[in-house]
């Protein structure tokens, strides 16, 4: 029998955490490209806070508010030379109070 | 940043980094500890269990002050399909004793509380900096590091690197590669709370007795992966994880996949009612043994999960962490009194110790269990699991068919679904990797 779909909202679970954002300074970039590799559309369901998503143009981009800082997208997106990762500036993103 | 040179400079202030910070500055080194979040901890995620003979080396009265959530009596596994689960519980009231073996926590207060021991033991712990590149000589030596602060360079003897899983600053300097998706788990978490009565009534706990759930199965979709359940005293740490290849393979996403997990039969009850106060993720090294990098190098060490220490069987990874960063610490600080210099040849000392402790030989025993368990993740996190518990629930449910013909149906839906050879092939593999 197939598990009963549950819906869900990955924001409504990022609403709950702490960040402090760094204005304009993404510590992740996506390579600029025409038409997204196999591994930037992982990325699209592979990220646990959502922060990929396709554009009208069909691209893969990254908006990193909400990122949790788990570096799954660095082992699957920067060996292959799609997207370029940091981590934020000291003392900037997210801030677990549980962790 | 800072003009004067540090004998070791220790980059990030997790499980190992702590360890390594500690066991250096009580030994007399001028050590100084660099993390990139607010507080120490804050950029942790664990599930987390402690392991407190470990610890117990480092801070022999940790149990005075740490923040520690309650110690396990209780130890659930849980095989599960869709509906059921098949479980193996072992409590016992041995562990209801004076020093507990083990404990729930909750790893950013509990970081703090660890750092601050750190600083007590006189090592400079400076928060809200980032590292952002080793600096080596001409030679290739890592003599310091660079910090996103305004002229950010300070020096050091030796470098330990507690950078966590992903490694940034040594794959960076080339000195390993970025982990490979099959060998590393992402693992998604969420803290649920409740009054404390009532989780000590949903878990049939009294006073400060936890219990821990490790749940395998129908969860992970045929992925490798385990869910896991922890009481702490006013939340249950809850969360999924499975391998980075298999999310990229099959599409799934890590919320749907916790959602559903917390949705199943069995679990929902346990967190009914709760209110959810954080959402976190973080990457678990699961390569074991073969995934090793190399350990140490001119002027610099790597410890805990930047070395891939996991023992992924037996859930120790924190353990593992503190028992590297202490025994790097050690070596750290043997090279240094016998006035050496930071070489590799002299930091190899490092990996001749632990290689003799129950670190290397523990990971050693199970070398080949990862490659099993991620290459027949659908036998062992799909079929077996649906097979077993259509087993019990053949056993356990009269409905007049005879005995003799329920045993037929069970062997024959084994059979079935993996042949016989199928089903030697796996009772064998399955021994020689546990072996």
């Amino acid at each position: 029998m197939a598990a009963t779909e549950v819906s869900v909202r990955v924001e409504d679970k990022l609403y709950q955490n702490r960040y402090r954002v760094d204005a304009g300074k993404a510590h992740i970039k996506v390579r600029p490209h025409t038409v997204p590799s196999p591994a930037l559309l992982a990325l699209l369901t592979a990220c646990p806070a959502r922060c990929y998503e396709r554009n009208d143009e069909g691209q893969v981009e990254i908006t990193v508010d909400g990122c949790v800082e788990c570096g799954t997208c660095r082992i699957i997106g920067e060996p292959t030379g799609d997207i370029e990762w940091s981590y934020p500036r000291g003392g900037y993103g997210v801030l677990f109070k549980f962790g | 940043m800072i003009e004067e040179k540090f004998d070791a400079i220790v980059i990030g202030a997790g499980m190992a980094g702590n360890a390594a910070a500690i066991t250096m500055a009580e030994r007399g080194l001028k050590v100084l500890q660099l993390e990139r979040g607010e507080y120490a901890g804050s950029k942790n995620v664990q599930g987390a269990i402690l392991y407190s003979d470990m610890l117990e080396k480092l801070v022999p009265d940790f149990r005075d002050d740490a923040p520690l959530e309650r110690h396990v009596v209780e130890q659930r596994f849980w095989m599960m399909d869709d509906r059921s689960h098949v479980g193996l519980h072992y409590r016992s009231d041995d562990f209801n004793e004076e020093r507990p073996n083990r404990y729930t926590i909750i790893r950013a207060p509990f970081d703090k509380w660890f750092s601050g021991r750190v600083q007590e033991a006189g090592a400079l712990v400076i928060c809200e900096t980032t590292v952002t590149e080793l600096v080596k000589d001409g030679r290739g030596k890592v003599i310091g590091v660079r910090t996103d602060r305004r002229g950010g360079e300070v020096h050091a003897d030796v470098v330990v690197l507690a950078e966590g899983v992903s490694g940034l600053l040594g794959t960076r300097a080339h000195l390993r590669e970025i982990p490979k998706p099959e060998n590393v788990a992402l693992a998604v978490k969420e803290m649920h709370f409740l009054p404390r009565e009532t989780i000590e009534a949903r878990f049939n706990l009294k006073g400060d007795e936890g219990t821990v759930i490790e749940a395998a199965g129908t969860i992970s979709r045929g992925m490798t992966g385990m869910g896991f359940i922890y009481a702490n005293r006013e939340c249950i740490s809850l969360g999924i994880g499975c391998l980075v290849s298999d999310f990229q393979k099959t599409g799934e996403t890590p919320y749907q996949l916790i959602e559903r997990f917390k949705h199943h039969p069995s679990v929902a009850p346990l967190i009914e009612g709760a209110e959810v106060k954080e959402y976190s993720a973080h990457l678990i090294p699961e390569g074991g043994y073969k995934a090793i990098p190399q350990l140490y190098g001119d002027g610099w060490v790597v410890v805990g999960d930047a070395a891939q220490l996991n023992n992924a069987i037996h859930r120790e990874g924190s353990n593992l962490a503190m028992m590297s960063g202490r025994i790097a610490g050690e070596a750290i600080f043997q090279v240094k009194s016998r006035r050496d210099p930071m070489t590799a040849d002299n930091l190899a000392l490092y990996k001749t110790m632990i290689d003799k402790s129950f670190v290397m030989k523990d990971l050693k025993k199970y070398k080949d269990m990862p490659a099993l368990l991620h290459t027949q993740s659908q036998n062992f996190f799909l079929t077996y699991p649906q097979l077993v518990s259509k087993a019990m629930q053949n056993f356990v449910r009269v409905d007049g068919t005879p005995k003799v013909d329920k045993e037929k149906i069970t062997l024959k839906s084994f059979v079935t679904a993996r042949s016989w050879s199928g089903l030697l092939g796996d009772a064998f593999r399955f021994a020689r990797a546990w072996r």
